[in-house]
């Protein structure tokens, strides 16, 4: 580690959301040239973190130093001036813009108000050669990978004079070629001095990349691994607290019978793949692969929400195949959202209203709302699911995420579900409640429930999972026994490389 | 009653007090009578829009609805139409336009604003072919005039006239409608956000048509009761700008146009509100061009005053939750 001091130094910070305490007491530094990963579990802090240093969010508390000088990151825009750049995991590009266009966006030479044209190709094509990009500055971003707009992401924070560069994520969508041509430039970039804050949920790139990590938990510094110390195991055990197998201790019971089936179901995004599995009761069936594998959608479409273009299905032996979320629910399927906040709950409405919300129409007699009926399934879902809230008529904005996440399933729960789809469910949500989720779905599994969940988080697919379907491109390309569950075997698989498995 | 209707009911008691002070004329049998008729057309027009208005729609027809049917209402009577029966067809055309703008803002996903914007244009060139925009007289139909436009003398010259009594049975289904019924809680939920009503199995679609119909169908009974209020019909100005007024007692009363809130008292005592200014207006001696005004202000000061204490009721209430937790 060099000797002088840090480039970038943030000590003390603390971040409060409405209901959330994000940050508390976090102190991280960064030198000049180093990559520095930060991991943690879903909800740890790494996001808000790193968008306090980019001005997006403003610190409630501590302090930031750039160079030894104290500095206060208000806007982007500031944060731009400092050298920082910060490349969000859904990027930030304008689809119906070319290449140069992207990289100047907010920035454009102009004279007068008229752009200099010649000059921003010129420069971005500089800059493309430093990521190793070769394509014309004129192609339209919307004609690029994934990766390739990753990296046009990358030069437009070279165009800034970046010293710092954040990535969040950046390989969650990636395939495997594109993440080795990414971590190429990203050793490049160091090369060339510039410090990188690397955040993935990925431990095997993180340990090739890293020449430091950081550890957040519930919004805490949690430890840091330097050079040989930067094992998986030892990050997980940082990640979570405690060992873990602790963590996810699971008790697998006996298997029932298939209660779902699906066969040559075919989604709209992808109608050429047909999909077939099938969960038995008592099984808790995991979905793996990358962002925008198909994953969310195959749960839409068993839902209803967008309904198949082919194949059929079957819940405990009758064949259905919804139209509509409505029909979804009435043959006894429900999901919890991976967009909680604009799927899963009406957010300004208390928590009353929202667990009654699907139930309401069982409840009802000519239409009349049975509002002592409503009260008590309110206060049995808010004991029984352990809701942390003042009172049933708090308005669930307020409400902390893994509280947000309790009242959708208590939604669920007491429409008596028999299939139960659950997509990233614990996103966003802190350690405590994350458990207490695991158990409701093993509780549910055992109780007959066949429970289906998608998961971006090796680590909870890995624990969590009876059996592990793997998804890519919206084909399933793999179905892995708990006996053949592996790291390895899935991020294999959910990269498209069939062969290894 | 929630603080938005309080806030709205001490600016009517405000403005009933300052004009009353002004000009003692103003309370007096006749005026009374007529405040309080008045008030009941606009906010029966008000409650219909109110159920557009949470659903986060808009409806610009109601004024050009009122004047078609006050206007067929009228070449109904000239042709000696069985007059019940014309009502009743009346009613059923207004459910029907309701329903197609329904139909057209969910199933073809036209933008509401659009779909209404053309019915406005459309109802109203209508009217004025129909009648030749010829400004048509009403012969009495007895009953149906009493009916409609009949009133209940209280004491002195007070009277109740029938606009009251109907502003009375509609705000008690719709309140009740709102508040105790699964599709009033559903109404709200999709409201607030449309996709999660849909994630949770509400057919959204249905209720939103269900909401212009009854939009529609209450400007349909607001045309019934102007034309015999007013006794005559001009196909080109009858219920012009009403849909306006409308929105604005529906909006003041409490509803946003973001959707997900409303309250059926609040959008009553804001149409008293709108109705008194401009009542009161005459009565201080403001000039009578200044009326739209005066009238705009006081709706964009109370919406403003109404956003400035929610967003001072969030803060304290975010704060209260993140010093309780730490």
């Amino acid at each position: 580690m060099p000797k002088e001091p840090p480039l970038l130094e943030a000590s003390s910070i603390g971040k409060q959301f409405p209901g959330v305490r994000a940050l508390h007491n976090v102190n991280l530094s960064l030198f000049q040239g180093e990559i520095l990963s930060l991991v943690g579990e879903n909800g740890a802090g790494k996001s808000t973190m790193m968008k306090l240093l980019a001005g997006i969010h403003l610190p409630d508390d501590g302090a930031i130093k750039l160079n030894g000088d104290l500095v206060e990151i208000t806007n982007v825009r500031e944060a731009q001036k400092y050298g920082i750049a910060l490349i969000h995991q859904e990027l930030n590009l304008s689809d119906n813009l070319d290449i140069a266009a992207n990289i100047f966006l907010g920035n454009e030479p102009h004279k007068n108000g008229v752009m200099d044209h010649n000059r921003i190709h010129r420069e971005s094509a500089q800059f493309l050669k430093r990521v190793g990009l070769e394509f014309p500055t004129d192609t339209l971003v919307a004609d690029l990978t994934i990766g390739h707009q990753q990296l046009v992401e990358i030069s437009k924070a070279l165009s800034v004079d970046a010293r710092i560069i954040i990535m969040d994520e950046p390989t969650s969508s990636l395939s495997q070629k594109e993440s080795e041509k990414l971590f190429e430039v990203i050793r490049g970039l160091k090369s060339q001095g510039i410090s990188i804050i690397y955040i993935s949920h990925r431990l095997g790139e993180v340990i090739d990349l890293s020449d430091r990590v950081s550890v957040l938990r519930d919004g805490e510094n949690a430890g840091e691994l330097v050079g040989d110390e930067i094992t998986h195991d030892a990050m997980v055990k940082l990640m979570v607290g405690r060992d873990l197998s602790q963590f996810y201790n699971r008790t697998v019971t006996a298997l029932g019978e298939k209660i779902f089936e699906v066969k040559g179901l075919r989604t709209p995004p992808y109608p050429d793949n047909e999909i077939s599995f099938s969960v038995r009761s008592g099984e808790i069936l995991g979905i793996a692969g990358l962002v925008g594998a198909g994953r969310t959608e195959l749960l839409q479409t068993i839902f209803g929400i967008t309904p198949a273009v082919g194949g059929s299905m079957k819940l405990n032996g009758k064949e259905l195949m919804p139209k509509s979320s409505l029909e979804a629910i009435d043959s006894g399927i429900v999901l919890a959202p991976e967009d909680r906040k604009r799927h899963g709950l009406i957010l300004e409405m208390n928590v009353r209203e929202n667990t009654s919300l699907a139930r309401l129409s069982r409840d009802q007699k000519v239409g009349i709302i049975d509002f002592n009926n409503e009260y008590e399934l309110a206060e049995k879902t808010i004991k029984e699911l352990k809701i942390k809230t003042p009172h049933s008529s708090q308005v669930v904005q307020y409400l902390s995420g893994g509280n947000q996440q309790k009242v959708v399933l208590g939604k669920w729960l007491s429409m008596n579900p028999s299939l139960l789809l659950l997509d990233e469910p614990t996103r966003g949500i802190d350690i405590g409640s994350k458990q207490e989720i695991y158990k409701l779905m093993e509780e549910l599994a055992a109780s007959g429930v066949a429970v289906i969940f998608v998961s971006s988080e090796m680590e909870e697919v890995l624990g969590m999972a009876d059996r592990v379907l793997v998804m890519h491109e919206g084909a399933v390309t793999g179905d892995l026994s708990r006996e053949q569950l592996n790291e390895e075997a899935v991020m294999q698989l959910a990269t498209g490389n069939k062969a290894a498995a | 009653m929630n603080k938005n209707t309080i806030g709205i009911l001490s600016l009517f008691v405000l403005i009933f007090g300052f004009t009353w002070y002004s000009n003692e004329n103003f309370v007096n049998g006749y005026n009374m009578t007529n405040l309080v008729k008045w008030s009941s057309l606009y906010a029966i027009m008000g409650i219909g829009v109110a159920f557009v208005i949470i659903t986060g729609g808009i409806d610009l027809s109601i004024g050009s609805v009122i004047g078609l049917v006050a206007s067929l209402l009228a070449l109904a009577i000239k042709y000696e139409w069985n007059p019940t029966l014309t009502v009743v067809l009346l009613l059923g055309l207004s459910i029907v336009i309701g329903l197609m703008h329904g139909l057209l803002i969910t199933k073809v996903k036209l933008q509401p604003f659009v779909v209404t914007l053309c019915g406005l244009l459309f109802y109203r060139g209508i009217s004025r072919w129909l009648t030749d925009n010829q400004t048509m007289q009403f012969p009495g139909t007895e009953n149906l005039d009493s009916f409609f436009s009949g009133k209940l003398l209280i004491f002195g010259k007070f009277a109740l006239s029938s606009p009251f009594f109907f502003l009375v049975v509609v705000a008690f289904i719709a309140a009740f409608f709102l508040n105790r019924t699964i599709w009033g809680r559903y109404l709200l939920a999709l409201g607030n956000n449309e996709d999660g009503a849909r994630y949770s199995g509400i057919q959204t679609d249905r209720l939103k048509i269900a909401a212009y119909v009854i939009c529609s169908f209450l400007a349909g009974v607001s045309g019934l009761l102007f034309a015999y209020e007013l006794d005559s019909v001009q196909p080109a100005q009858t219920g012009e700008f009403y849909e306006l007024y409308a929105i604005a007692a529906a909006v003041l009363g409490g509803c946003s146009l973001r959707g997900g809130q409303g309250a059926i008292f609040g959008v009553i005592i804001a149409a008293a509100v709108i109705r008194l200014l401009r009542n009161s207006i005459n009565l201080v001696g403001i000039s009578t061009h200044l009326e739209f005004s005066i009238i705009g202000l006081v709706i964009l000061g109370g919406v403003t005053a109404d956003e400035l204490i929610k967003r001072i009721v969030a803060k304290r209430r975010s704060k209260q939750i993140s010093t309780s937790k730490s």
